[in-house]
């Protein structure tokens, strides 16, 4: 067990805690670096797509596990980042304006569905969302002229200062730099006033509104940089997969969002990650299941069925989702032979002022 | 200029008129408690302060400006703090988090700096952690600084809740039954307070209360409400001696 001693406040400001989680985290980016002399094609493209999810998550993390907003539009952000880094490229734009662009329209449709938002509460608004979702997936469908329909669009390979990005492994270096800026960006609002406020609202809105925090305001920015986050792997994923379609951005792939976020263990940024690797390898393991299972088990609705269970199972059973789980795992170890079962039970909140919902 | 000043305020909910005509001032650097029975206005005076009701009618001035006119975040902005009856701390945040929430008036950086953390976020959070620092020493926080507040007894959350009203240096701090739910020893630790952020942070506070002896311990005046309607003002002692105030309290003498 390690006990931290703290002589300065700056200690509580660092991004690493002690020198354990500098060597740890130095390991996981050194061996995320050298992945491609690793390992062969089919896990580098796993892990492009755990990087796109990665992204998608700490978007999802920030609104749902850190702003307490519920979300089932989140494919309708991935659909607005994919289009429009599609129709920018199609036109010629170089990639590093595309990107941004895709994120900036992405943000501002985060914000306007921000706006229901501050007179929705949690099944209402997952009901708005929800809704928004099915309207773009509808947009763009039918608005032929710009996104061609149900017959989709082609990407090319991104072009970068005349520098084609079209192997994987340059792919996957833009991946991995994005995901980990994203992370920094994430924990450094998280560790300053705005990232306060938006846990202050998750908490109790009303004492957030009574020390001054304008709900309002960061309601409709954390629904903004949680959609630009989700533009971006948009964009992103547009490009590793080459060629999109109104399909790929339906309700299912909204759940499959948010099942990252609760997978992974709602309000934790490593969960975010955790729970996008879970994500992107549990189809793998369905469809290796699928050999041995009797060909009427095996059907289509296969993966939505585990997806759906598995979910259901967290829910009731690991809460806290995978992050947890570690953190209770390593806790056993830390305190062996002293572990208690009911050490991560969180006690009974007190009643609340109801009158005031 | 009036330094706090409630008039003619009045909220009906319905056919409910639950605050009818109040009117009271509370001067700067004293301790004003509302008393009453159960379901008298208190707490609704406290939530029309704060702008969480509109009222139906009248008017609140602080340091004359006219607090209806503006929006509730905009309150604690003005200098104005409150705690609540039943707690609203953020639950899954540290006892340091809920803090520094208080400072959150005092923000000077910008969402694009945070992003970055530039060095003059870096400066300006040692100065929040500063800052909030005093108040975890003037209230003896500082053993549960770091635990998370979801597994703190009801005693220790009263107090973090009003640590992060203090975090925010308010002018005028409204209490809304400081001393319910604790018992004897921690009620006489809240009077202690009360009275030192009275005397030495030269804070105004505004309370209800119903621990008598309590409000006779720290309160300099003393108003009492029944159903809405204030009855009696004046000091703890003439305030509990006052017919009404008896009669609303314990009925008519048969």
């Amino acid at each position: 067990m390690r006990f931290l001693f703290k002589t300065d406040y700056v200690q509580d400001l660092m991004l690493f805690k002690h020198g354990g989680q500098v060597f740890w985290y130095g390991l996981l980016m050194i061996v995320l670096l050298a992945a491609p002399h690793l390992v062969g094609e089919y896990v580098m493209s796993q892990l492009h797509f755990i990087c796109i999810y990665s992204i998608v998550g700490l978007g999802m993390m920030l609104l749902v596990g850190f702003t307490g907003q519920i979300s089932l539009g989140h494919a309708a952000f991935l659909a607005v980042g994919a289009y429009t880094e599609a129709l920018l490229q199609a036109k010629g734009v170089p990639f590093f304006i595309s990107l941004p662009t895709a994120a900036l329209l992405s943000g501002a449709f985060g914000w306007v569905l921000g706006l229901p938002a501050l007179r929705l509460k949690g099944i209402y608004l997952a009901i708005a969302t929800l809704a928004f979702n099915v309207i773009v997936e509808e947009v763009i469908a039918r608005w032929e002229g710009l996104t061609g329909g149900n017959s989709g669009l082609h990407l090319k390979p991104i072009e970068f200062f005349g520098l084609k990005l079209d192997g994987d492994t340059s792919f996957y270096y833009l991946c991995l730099g994005l995901t980990v800026l994203a992370t920094l960006g994430l924990l450094n609002l998280l560790r300053s006033p705005t990232g306060r406020a938006f846990v202050a609202i998750r908490d109790s809105e009303i004492s957030a509104s009574c020390m001054g925090v304008n709900l309002a305001t960061y309601k409709t920015l954390s629904f903004a940089i949680s959609a630009a986050l989700t533009g971006v792997g948009g964009a992103l994923y547009a490009h590793k997969v080459t060629f999109i379609s109104p399909e790929q951005f339906t309700l299912l792939q909204s759940i499959e969002l948010i099942t990252i976020v609760i997978l992974g263990g709602v309000g934790f940024i490593h969960g975010a990650v955790l729970g996008a690797a879970f994500v992107i390898v549990l189809p793998q393991l369905i469809s290796l299941a699928k050999d041995y299972l009797p060909s009427n088990v095996a059907g289509s609705g296969l993966q939505a069925t585990v997806f759906g269970l598995v979910l259901i199972l967290f829910i009731i059973f690991e809460p806290f989702g995978l992050y947890g789980r570690w953190l209770k795992v390593r806790t056993w170890f830390e305190l062996f032979p002293f572990y208690r079962r009911g050490m991560f039970r969180r006690q009974k909140s007190y009643m609340k002022s109801e009158r005031l919902r | 200029m009036n330094f706090f000043k409630v008039e003619n305020l009045g909220i009906r909910f319905g056919g409910v008129v639950a605050v009818d005509k109040v009117s009271f001032e509370v001067k700067r650097g004293e301790c004003y408690t509302i008393i009453g029975p159960n379901g008298a206005g208190k707490t609704t005076i406290f939530n029309l302060i704060g702008l969480l009701y509109p009222a139906t009618s009248g008017k609140i001035f602080f340091e004359g400006r006219d607090l209806t006119s503006f929006s509730p975040h905009q309150v604690a902005d003005l200098g104005i703090a409150r705690t609540f009856q039943n707690i609203e701390l953020f639950e899954h945040a540290t006892v340091l988090q809920n803090l520094l929430i208080g400072r959150h008036r005092h923000r000077k950086t910008s969402f694009w700096q945070e992003l970055l953390f530039t060095p003059s976020v870096r400066k300006a959070e040692l100065a929040q952690r500063e800052a909030v620092e005093k108040v975890i020493d003037f209230l003896d926080l500082a053993k549960v600084r770091d635990s998370l507040v979801a597994g703190l007894p009801y005693g220790i959350r009263k107090v973090v809740e009003l640590g992060r009203a203090l975090a925010t240096e308010p002018k005028l701090l409204l209490l809304d039954e400081p001393s319910s739910g604790l018992n004897p020893e921690e009620t006489d630790d809240m009077a202690f307070w009360i009275e030192d952020i009275k005397r030495h942070l030269g804070v105004t506070v505004l309370m209800v209360e119903h621990d008598m002896n309590l409000v006779s311990r720290v309160s300099d005046r003393v108003l009492a409400l029944n159903l809405g309607a204030a009855i009696a003002e004046g000091t703890p002692a003439e305030v509990q001696a006052h017919p009404a105030v008896i009669e609303a309290y314990l009925g008519k003498a048969a």
